[in-house]
């Protein structure tokens, strides 16, 4: 009788319990907005250091300026590099959609190359600016410069880790919903990682050429 | 449930992305990013409207980003991916314009003399 | 010199020298404290409680039981915190003229870092965030929180940070940069020594923890709301923590970069914040102030939250202007990204500057307002029932008004050049952290315990608890508000002027009243457990509450609700009572749960050995552990085994056992 008159289903009385159907949360249900929100907090670091750069950006302290130590063909080279990622990545997105397991892990494979040749384009820029003396101490300007640029390649870095072991994971499970989450997520962080890329090359490289 | 079902569940909420969008993002991505470094590079105008059209150029590519890789529009988790994107937006704002702003004033009232800076 | 070597390579820069056996008060400390751990470490050694332990609470990824550890940790961290206070508020008192006092200015500087370092991170900040973990999803209808492992790991991430803070009082030296590490005096050639890795790290660890929990709490809010509660039919305090929660998730990266930029200072001899090579030390301020300021309203937000819920209880009546209470709340959170200047308006950015950060200063009270004319609104022709929880609701509003007050004074530019950095100012913050947030907290503790225990607290205690802190506070405090008007800087150890002593010599007296007021919680908490037959209460709703969490059991079952409910108004169980709907005592089915794990606590103990490690430069050490984490990390997320079923009968035995509860209660 208590279930009848908790369920209003025949008479008009309002429902207080749901006895007969749940209101399934479905598991992993909020992984996506979790996730979008971490990466809102990583803009939000992004900021600060963009904004560290942008205070001490003509702090040279009388050593290297950025004309005198960026090389634009390089960073046009890395910027084209990160933005097919992201369309080859999308690739891979379409073919887990379309359930084609082959084809995702091959699109992602493509895309963790061109992140570590991303990576390694970033890592011989660094090696050529220490050489030269530009180091990270030599100046506020250097040390912000480095911090902002690493932060980003380190995510990066991270980026093609995860993707690493997403390959393994797919290899073990298919396309299981736990890994198409997963896929999504990477996803979403490839894509901010773009956009990121997008203010640095802009604000960091083509505005301090340009001074 | 079978699988198929299951991966559509899991799919369900997420965007739906299509290989158009992917594509016409990709272009209009190369375009905003080859003219600015076209410009910086051979350098036709002068300096102050090549840095306004860059950075115009900047915050045009990270839209279509937004719109044509991150999935962001007014239905995904109703409407809570946009919001907390706008929010976030705002503040990245505050931050940096906020930052820029006081220091400049501190430097320019506090900065000793002596000009450590070259330009 | 081989040996020499050796061990610096094994050991870093910890040495013999790092222990501080010359320190009588520090030796006798750590006596005292190893002491009573030994004692802990025997007890449950003696009566085989660690597995008990491990499976059921350090391991549990329940919000309820995570939510009481995070309470235990707060109350645990504050007896040090307010041991510091003693400390200073001793050598105040006599540190006059001649008299140096007994704390030189070496280690005064340490014990104020410290005390304020725990007492917002490691006291407040568990505190609410506890507080928010348990009521939270009851409050929703929902029977866990989004992601429950990610809040073990934010616990034990806490207490990793916690954990580093202690160890800094016996092993090397704290910070001495004040509570929010600052340089010039963190630089690396002003404090070579452990003090402000030891913060540093202790904090980025915690902070982490405390995004992610931040993280947590917003998707819960917006994801698990039970079927018909809107946004505007959710509780105020699920608003209030809400917004506390997005203003985490937006300001504590904002901390982290900048922690992180100084330790690149620090470790690597980058120039973000020195004095040379264009560092630029201001720029430290800005940011830590970008993050300080939203920071106290991540504070007090949720305690808002409880005392419009006890308001509305204790009177009986709905709350007065749900939706400006909402509102409020929502400006209030935009708002106070917008006055961090107001925290170094004397650092000479100038009148354009200060006068924008000033006048928003003022605006931010504005909302604050309308919610103290709400709940008197509230209040205003409602049935008052004073139990305590309702004490500290006046309590609250007398005493922070106070405080909202003196803020308001300093906001004006002008008056904040005498002011800035004044005892003043101290009194201020203390004013409103303790009028506000920790009233609100004792408030909460009496109104929600019995929800969690299933028994109240003892009255009488309480009184005693009330009493002591609402007095103290006051006698405490008042004479620091009259010195700073007078002109006495903060964070010094030893004064000229005699005339000023019989003040501190009032503060002094008044802080042991407050410690009376603390030994009373104590023993509140003990005399409540040795009377819980008495104290008991089997309605699950000793208040007469108006929102979900009272419709439960106390304590709930561990998955919150047997069937979801169906809301259809704000005060949601107000409603049902008036209703009469009724509880489902049969058809129960099988209830989806996550598993327990011990990847927090493990993930946590490398970070906080990972933090030790490089804080005494054993890079061998924090290799290790670095690699370890990412190791582990990785290996867990091949775990894919991560729910269970609570099988039906397991349900229904629960369940049965209420009912019987309730009808005999009847």
């Amino acid at each position: 009788m208590a279930a009848e008159a908790a369920n209003g289903a025949e008479t008009r009385e309002p429902t207080f319990y749901l006895v007969e159907d749940e209101h399934h949360h479905e598991p992993g249900g909020s992984t996506m907005l979790g996730f979008w929100i971490y990466l809102m907090s990583d803009a939000l670091i992004f900021a600060t250091l963009f904004a560290t750069f942008g205070v001490l950006s003509t702090a040279f302290a009388g050593g290297p300026t950025p004309r005198e130590i960026f090389s634009l063909p390089l960073v046009a080279l890395n910027t084209a590099i990160l933005l097919v990622s992201s369309i080859t990545y999308g690739f891979a997105m379409i073919a887990m959609q379309e359930g084609r397991l082959g084809g995702t892990k091959f699109w992602l494979i493509v895309t963790g190359l061109l992140g570590a040749s991303f990576v390694a384009v970033e890592l011989y820029e660094f090696a050529e600016l220490i050489h030269e003396g530009a180091t990270p101490q030599r100046s506020a300007f250097l040390s912000a410069f480095f911090t902002l640029v690493a932060t980003h390649g380190l995510h990066v870095t991270f980026g093609i880790i995860w993707l690493i072991v997403m390959l393994f994971q797919l290899n073990q499970r298919g396309l299981h919903p736990e890994n198409q989450r997963r896929l999504q997520c990477l996803s979403m962080f490839w894509h901010f990682l773009d956009v990121v890329w997008i203010g640095v090359f802009t604000f960091v490289y083509l505005l301090g050429v340009l001074r | 449930m079978s699988d198929a079902t299951h991966a559509h569940d899991a799919a369900h909420g997420a965007p739906h992305a299509s290989r158009r969008t992917y594509v016409i993002g990709f272009l209009l991505s190369v375009v905003l990013t080859a003219v600015p470094f076209w410009l910086v590079m051979t350098g036709p105008l002068d300096a102050t409207t090549t840095g306004v059209l860059i950075v115009g150029a900047a915050i045009v590519q990270i839209l279509v980003h937004t719109v044509c890789f991150l999935h962001v529009n007014t239905q995904s988790e109703s409407g809570w991916t946009l919001m907390a994107y706008i929010f976030t937006a705002v503040l990245v704002l505050i931050v940096i314009a906020g930052s820029l702003w006081i220091m400049f004033h501190l430097n320019s009232n506090m900065m000793p003399m002596v000009d450590v800076r070259s330009s | 010199m081989f040996d020499e070597s050796v061990t610096r390579a094994i050991f870093g820069r910890l040495g013999w020298e790092s222990f501080p056996f010359h320190e009588p008060i520090l030796v006798i400390t750590f006596a005292v404290v190893a002491l009573i751990g030994l004692g802990i470490v025997g007890a449950v050694t003696k009566y085989r409680l660690w597995g008990y332990l491990w499976t059921e609470w350090f391991t549990t990824v329940d919000h309820k039981k995570i939510g009481i550890m995070y309470m235990i940790l707060g109350i645990v961290m504050l007896l040090r915190g307010f041991a510091d206070a003693l400390m200073m508020r001793a050598q105040q008192a006599v540190a006059f003229g001649a008299s140096e006092g007994y704390l030189p200015p070496h280690h005064y500087d340490q014990i104020f870092t410290a005390h304020g370092t725990i007492m917002i991170f490691f006291v407040a900040i568990p505190l609410v965030v506890g507080i928010v973990n348990y009521v939270m999803p009851l409050q929703i209808g929902a029977r866990d929180v989004a992601f429950p492992f990610l809040n073990n790991l934010s616990f034990w991430l806490t207490v990793a940070g916690a954990g580093l803070v202690m160890v800094s009082l016996f092993v090397g030296e704290f910070s001495r940069a004040g509570w929010l590490g600052y340089v010039p005096v963190a630089n690396i050639e002003n404090s070579p020594g452990t003090g402000p890795d030891y913060y540093l790290w202790a904090l980025q660890i915690a902070g982490i923890g405390t995004t992610l929990s931040g993280i947590n709490m917003v998707v819960t809010i917006i994801k698990m709301r039970a079927p018909g509660m809107t946004m505007m039919k959710m509780p105020v305090f699920c608003w209030t923590a809400l917004c506390s929660n997005v203003l985490v998730v937006a300001i504590f990266p904002v901390l982290t970069a900048a922690f992180a930029m100084l330790m690149l200072d620090r470790y690597v001899g980058t120039n973000f914040f020195t004095n040379d090579l264009g560092g630029n030390a201001m720029m430290y301020w800005n940011l830590v102030w970008i993050w300080g300021h939203p920071e106290v309203y991540v504070l007090i937000l949720p305690v808002f939250g409880i005392y419009s819920e006890i308001t509305s209880t204790f009177t009986g009546k709905r709350l007065f202007g749900y939706s400006s209470m909402v509102y409020a709340t929502v400006v209030i959170t935009i708002l106070s990204y917008l006055v961090w200047l107001h925290h170094f308006f004397t650092m000479g950015s100038g009148a354009s500057v200060n006068s924008f950060f000033g006048i928003a200063t003022m605006v931010i009270s504005i909302p604050t307002g309308a919610k103290i004319f709400n709940w008197l609104f509230t209040m205003y022709r409602g049935r008052i029932r004073f139990e305590l929880p309702m004490m500290w609701v006046i309590a609250f509003m007398i005493t922070f008004v106070v405080g909202g007050m003196t803020g308001v004074l300093l906001a004006v530019p002008p008056a904040d050049f005498v002011l800035h950095n004044s005892l003043f100012l101290v009194a201020h913050f203390h004013n409103v952290i303790i009028g506000g947030v920790v009233f609100g907290l004792f408030a909460g503790m009496d109104y929600w315990f019995p929800k969690a225990f299933g028994f109240r607290l003892d009255r009488f205690w309480g009184k005693v608890t009330f009493w002591g802190w609402v007095i103290g506070y006051w006698v405490a405090w008042t004479p620091i508000y009259i010195v700073g008007l007078m002109g006495t800087t903060r964070r010094v150890n030893h004064f000229e002027d005699p005339a000023l002593q019989p003040w501190f010599i009032i503060a002094a007296i008044g802080a042991v009243i407050i410690g009376i007021g603390i030994v009373a919680f104590v023993i509140q908490i003990a005399v409540s457990i040795k009377n819980r037959d008495k104290l008991r209460d089997t309605t699950g709703d000793p208040w007469d509450g108006r929102t979900l969490e009272w419709a439960t059991s106390s304590p709930p079952p561990n998955y919150n609700f047997a069937f979801q409910p169906q809301v259809h108004d704000l005060d949601a169980w107000y409603d049902m009572k008036k209703r009469g709907a009724q509880r489902p005592e049969a058809g129960f089915r099988p209830i989806h749960m996550p598993r327990n794990t011990g990847a927090g606590v493990i993930i946590s103990g490398l970070a906080a050995v990972l933090g030790f490690a490089m804080i005494w430069y054993i890079w061998w050490l924090a290799a290790v552990c670095a690699v370890a984490l990412l190791v582990y990390s990785i290996a867990h997320t091949f775990n894919y085994n991560r729910d269970y079923y609570i099988p039906v009968d397991e349900v229904a035995e629960q369940e049965d056992a209420r009912t019987r509860l309730l009808a005999a209660g009847a």
